[in-house]
């Protein structure tokens, strides 16, 4: 954060720049000239700009930007107006993005390893070498334990050809962190309740929300676009806004009910305000009758859920409950209890989801205006490649459904059978754009599983801690330099949109597309990339849309017309669920031996004196992928540990204090600056999320800060799903001098 | 014509958009930054308040720096924009001293820095950088003398305040709350 005590941390480095210019000739002759360059920057339009639309990368919202090249160099990127994402105004990451292309810590040129596993020491080799060297490997995992061997761990639209390579060369083990560690939970939930995911973008429709609760979602920090910016117009407009948390966050700053809760204990406020609208009949009985399942089972497993009782489990009183409960009531159905995003937190996460599924039920707001809208996608046929080969054996994260209602690939799932080697082995990852090891909880157990590899592969922008493990690193050209898939998302407003070179990668870095279509030839499988050139790919599938590429091109973005979102104007009411209704009691859970209305259980307690970690996002770093970008590093360097002012006191330590973190494992954290705040409860802590890198390759952030996925040595696992919840690691604080 | 920068602090997240921005359209070099956000926290947890602002040269009226500055680098130029003409300044730092905002700083090259309203893209019909970033859309721009502006009428129907008042500079930065 930048605040009077960082500018004047900026004074000093100003003046020892000053110190430097004066105290050399040759500076006193740049001064001339840099000035001269800036004075005409300033006074008038510099005289070579072109403009390219893209989209942003530096998160998966995806936003439709245009990058400005000034005189040849990278000068900004903006919104692109055209885009219903970010209509015209990226978040401060996006603005920062073209920070990527010019990091000087980022992968130069495809590495082969040299040493043990972890010692991120490489040669450098050329692209047929290391392409040779994977395609061999794979080869071999292939002969020796069948192609379901290779698992793909990939993030984002990046991974889309990679993803098509590895199902053309057979394998069915493909997973991203975005499930079990992140939405899955959520998704599980709503799918159960109403048929259908919230989905992401979020079919969440705050700008025009009367009521708007937030439940540990920290807008503002979290910065995915559309939702922060129609977080604001709420704001703006005076929507009544509840903000369930620990911590004071931002979104709590602009709230009229901000509830500290005790961490952990959301789900017995949820039933206890579900108990209050049903007592009171405050909910949408009409909307109830015609789209409820099992209201009557439901209604009455809340009876014993009463504010009184919740009371001592969250610390929230009744009065504040039952008043909160009231307000959702009062401006529904335009109340949007939002689902969150990030969810594993406790372990009861998918039936603390659809807690929160069914209060939206109660008050009418699925499928309704300022509620859950229904989205749409532009009609895109896919390319037509050849069928991939039949999987001789199932996928190995979820062995005899274990975890029922898992409907995407559990990564943890694949670790523990890489680790066992059971239902079978597997042999090899190609991990691309995710840093496993700050994503996934325990990391221990990422290294063992790691070990008993023959082969690991990373493709990706910066020498991340994953790829400190790779045998083999590939370097990805960032999204300024590159073609990806079309982004065509379910949203309010259909479009589609290109990414689209703003200029060469700096060194020997190659578009994943290429990586992914070079791969598949010395796999033998070239027969699945029929096209020669990825415009000739991405012209094929916009000109089968009946849509004009050169159009595209030029505008970055083209949008189809709306269709109805809302039921009111004609969206159809149709739940997807076995009883075509919204349930209330699912026959689902219970069949399957869960709860199928969702019960309360306390949290995991923590050892005496030590303190829940919570972590979440600042609003210009997204995962641990942003942190050597010179821009965004320039806003925020390093993390702080939040404490409770009165428990900071108490133990003598004051904001920039340093301190180390240990967990109740006895698992030590780097040294991390202390933020004593009255805006947290006094039994937890707080980090925000992709600090304290250990990777020596991204020298600029190496050791600055706590790394949260250090601490996060325990996870309760969901019974329903497989997701890992991380909120169940409690730590002290070490003083440092 | 008066060119003042009015803020929404109830929209404001605190995103720092608006220092990216800058960084961005500026040329401002790794390390420096022309605005800045502050926290401020009242009350004890759990009953808090926090205003949350974007920061910068105010553009007062009565401007010390321009006061003080020896060689009439520092100048009011048309709209009451407080600017620096690189070429004049000899680095001297007295306005930096003079500035109740410490809104100034040398720049690498020598010559003191600081926001200049993007005086360059206003002159193209343009909002300054951080205005047209903002996600939240809590900054406005505009000019304060035609009473139909936005800026005008956002400070005739809500209520407001500058920073440091009593410093006399009559700072041209308005906090909506
Ligand atoms: S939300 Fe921000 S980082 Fe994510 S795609 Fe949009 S501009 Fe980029």
């Amino acid at each position: 954060m930048i605040n009077r005590s960082q500018a004047a941390m900026n004074t000093l480095s100003r003046r020892r720049f000053l110190k430097i210019s004066a105290s050399t000739l040759l500076a006193a002759g740049v001064v001339g000239r840099a000035t001269a360059a800036l004075a005409s920057a300033t006074t008038r339009e510099p005289k070579c700009v072109r403009e390219v639309p893209t989209f942003c990368d530096i998160c998966f919202w995806k936003c439709g930007a245009i990058a400005s090249v000034r005189d040849g160099k990278l000068w900004k990127i903006e919104g692109n107006p055209a885009d219903p994402l970010c209509r015209g105004r990226l978040c401060p990451r996006g603005t920062g993005g073209i920070g990527a292309h010019s990091d000087p810590d980022r992968l130069r040129t495809p590495l082969i390893r040299t040493n043990e596993r972890g010692e991120e020491k490489w040669q450098a080799v050329t692209w047929d070498e290391a392409l040779e060297y994977i395609a061999g490997k794979m080869q071999k995992i292939k002969a020796e334990h069948g192609p379901e061997s290779m698992a793909l761990f990939s993030h984002g639209i990046g991974g889309t050809f990679l993803k098509h390579t590895l199902k053309a060369y057979g394998t069915v083990n493909i997973a991203a962190p975005s499930f079990a560690q992140c939405r899955g939970p959520r998704d599980v939930g709503f799918r159960l309740t109403f048929g259908e995911d919230v989905g992401s973008p979020e079919r969440t429709d705050i700008e025009n929300a009367q009521c708007l609760v937030l439940i540990g979602s920290h807008l503002g920090e979290n910065m995915h676009n559309t939702q922060v910016q129609e977080f604001a117009t709420a704001v703006g407009r005076g929507a009544s806004v509840i903000v369930v948390d620990p911590r004071f966050s931002v979104a709590a700053s602009k709230a009229k009910f901000y509830l500290p809760i005790k961490p952990g204990t959301d789900l017995a406020l949820v039933l206890a305000w579900m108990n209050v609208i049903v007592t009171e009949k405050l909910y949408d009985a009409a909307y109830v009758e015609e789209h409820g399942f099992g209201f009557d089972q439901f209604a009455a497993s809340l009876t014993g859920y009463t504010p009184e009782w919740a009371y001592p489990e969250t610390g929230i009183d009744p009065d504040t409950i039952r008043a909160t409960a009231r307000e959702m009531a009062r401006y529904r159905p335009a109340t949007l209890v939002h689902p969150g995003r990030h969810v594993n937190w406790n372990g009861d996460d998918a039936q603390r989801s659809r807690a929160i599924a069914l209060l939206n039920a109660l008050l009418g707001s699925w499928g309704r205006k300022g509620g859950f809208y229904t989205p749409s996608s532009m009609d895109m046929p896919d390319y037509p490649y050849p069928p991939y080969p039949k999987p001789a054996k199932p996928k190995v994260d979820n062995p005899d459904h274990k975890y029922p209602f898992a409907h995407e690939a559990i990564t943890t799932g694949i670790r523990d059978a890489t680790i066992t080697g059971q239902p079978y082995p597997i042999k090899g990852w190609m991990v691309y754009a995710t840093n496993l090891l700050h994503a996934l909880p325990n990391e221990a157990e990422t290294i063992r599983a790691i070990q008993q590899l023959d082969l690991l592969v990373v493709v990706d922008v910066i020498p991340s801690e994953i790829a400190g493990w790779a045998d083999v690193v590939l370097p990805e050209s960032t999204y300024l330099e590159r073609h990806d898939e079309l982004n065509v998302e379910l949203f309010k407003d259909p479009f589609v949109a290109l990414r689209q070179p703003v200029l060469d990668s700096p060194d020997d870095q190659k578009p994943n597309w290429w990586i992914a279509k070079k791969l598949a030839e010395k796999l033998g499988l070239g027969a699945f990339y029929p096209w020669k050139t990825i415009e000739e790919y991405l012209e094929h599938r916009v000109t089968e849309a009946g849509l004009d590429f050169a159009e595209l091109k030029k505008k970055g973005i083209i949008r189809g017309p709306r269709q109805p979102i809302y039921f009111e104007e004609g969206a159809p009411a149709e739940f997807g669920t076995p009883s075509g209704k919204i349930e209330f009691y699912s026959p689902q859970l219970e069949k399957a031996g869960f709860d199928p209305v969702p019960r309360y259980t306390p949290p995991v307690a923590g050892p005496p004196g030590a303190f829940r970690l919570l972590f979440g996002r600042a609003p210009v770093h997204s995962f641990s992928r942003t942190h050597t970008n010179r821009l965004l590093s320039d806003m925020m360097d390093e993390n702080a540990v939040w404490v409770n002012a009165d428990i900071a006191r108490r133990a003598g330590l004051k904001s920039g204090d340093t301190v180390r973190l240990k967990n109740q494992d006895g698992v030590l954290s780097n040294r991390v600056k202390v933020k004593a705040t009255e805006r947290i409860r006094p039994d937890c802590v707080y980090l925000v999320h992709g600090f304290g890198h250990t990777a020596r390759g991204m020298r600029h952030a190496y050791g600055k800060g706590a790394s949260d996925a250090q601490m996060i040595t325990r996870y309760k696992t969901d019974p329903l799903m497989g997701g890992t919840a991380m909120n169940v690691n409690f730590v002290t604080l070490e003083a440092e001098t | 014509m008066r060119y003042v920068m009015v803020i929404d602090t109830k929209r404001c997240v605190g995103c720092m958009d608006c220092v990216v921005a800058c960084k961005t359209e500026n040329n401002v070099p790794e390390g420096y930054n022309r605005d800045w956000i502050t926290e401020e926290v009242r009350g004890k947890n759990p009953t808090l308040q926090m205003e949350i602002r974007s920061e910068r040269c105010n553009h007062c009226d009565r401007p010390p720096c321009v006061y003080c500055c020896p060689t009439g680098a520092s100048h009011i130029h048309e709209g009451g924009v407080v600017l620096v003409t690189h070429e004049k300044c000899i680095g001297c730092k007295a306005c930096i001293a003079a500035c109740p905002y410490d809104a100034r700083f040398v720049h690498p090259e020598g010559y003191i820095d600081k926001c200049t309203f993007c005086i360059h893209r206003v002159e193209q019909g343009l909002k300054p950088a951080c205005v047209s970033v903002c996600p939240t859309h809590c900054m406005h721009f505009g000019d304060l003398e035609d009473p139909q502006s936005e800026v005008a009428r956002l400070l005739s129907s809500r209520a407001h305040h500058s920073l440091l008042p009593q410093t006399g500079c009559q700072p041209h930065v308005f906090y909506l709350t």
